[in-house]
């Protein structure tokens, strides 16, 4: 128990409150990021209201295949997650580490595939800028797609990246024996971000790669 | 912090096995031709559900204080006005 941070912060009445303020504090800063994604999903819907023949066109030249092996990559990285925090609340400090490096081989793997997209596109000169060609009569809106499209899952990637760094500190805390049963709270936070995560992508994908193949 | 709050491994597992289920039926549905806007409607449905289902139970929503409750409805209910406000006058344009 020594070697564990059980002891709360003096601005607390008890360590179930100081859990409770930290649990808190990630979802106001979780609604903050509703937000910004929120934002970029409004523009989304905007112009493909705008643009719905161009952005069915663009959204077919996505590969259905992959976007669906990598949503379940992530769901996947999920659930390995909540094992690691589910680990976590039961005290078991092996179990944590394991489940923690699966999540992280599972991210890393979904932004694998998702860069070799990105490549494919650019092989297909479909990146918006001096090189994007495209059917004349759409090339503008079509060139709106894949300028979301990039914005929106390279927001996500970096989300991924940053979950990714944070959980191989977790890790490496972890094996030193930094959680316990009754100190756990970090693990529990970058749960919660890893799954809103997966949520934003949860919406990507069939907003991205799914609505535009019907009319 | 107290052991009631550890959910059982099964309902990790039948979560998972929801999702991945949902995600085959959203990008079945995709092949089908249900008439433009239902494909749409269908999709989003579908990614609520597997939304609530990650909120609900990865992130303990369902075991959380009411407080934890009023911070999560209101994130989606500050986006739900920015939606609602934008929506009302781009997807009205023009009809008038």
């Amino acid at each position: 128990m020594s070697e564990t941070e059980t002891i709360h912060a003096h601005q607390f009445d008890d360590t179930e409150q100081q859990h409770e303020a930290s649990w808190l504090g990630m979802w106001v800063f979780l609604a903050t990021e509703v937000m910004f994604f929120g934002g970029m999903f409004m523009g989304y819907a905007t112009y493909r209201s705008a643009y719905p023949l161009a952005f069915a066109s663009a959204s077919n030249h996505l590969d259905i295949w992959l976007g669906t092996i990598n949503t379940a990559v992530l769901i996947c990285s999920s659930f390995t997650m909540a094992l690691a925090v589910r680990s976590a609340q039961l005290g078991g400090r092996r179990q944590i580490v394991v489940f923690l490096l699966l999540t992280i081989l599972l991210g890393t793997l979904f932004l694998g595939i998702k860069f070799t997209e990105y490549y494919f596109k650019f092989e297909e000169h479909l990146v918006p800028g001096s090189a994007f060609s495209y059917e004349a009569s759409l090339a503008r809106p079509a060139e709106i797609f894949f300028s979301f499209y990039f914005a929106m899952t390279g927001m996500h990637a970096v989300h991924m990246i940053i979950g990714i760094g944070l959980l191989a500190t977790l890790a490496v805390k972890a094996s030193r024996g930094r959680f316990s049963a009754d100190y756990h709270t970090p693990v529990e936070l970058v749960g919660l971000y890893w799954h809103f995560v997966d949520i934003v992508w949860i919406f990507l994908f069939p907003l991205l790669y799914l609505v535009g193949r019907h009319l | 912090m107290s052991p009631k709050h550890v959910l059982s491994i099964w309902l990790y597992a039948s979560v998972f096995v929801a999702l991945v289920a949902l995600t085959l039926i959203t990008t079945g549905v995709a092949f089908i031709d249900l008439g433009g806007d239902l494909n749409s409607v269908v999709a989003l449905v579908i990614a609520v559900a597997k939304a609530l289902l990650v909120i609900l139970f990865f992130m303990h929503a369902r075991t959380s204080s009411r407080l934890t409750w009023v911070f999560i409805g209101a994130g989606f209910f500050w986006l739900a006005i920015m939606m609602a406000l934008t929506f009302s006058d781009f997807l009205t344009r023009g009809r008038g």
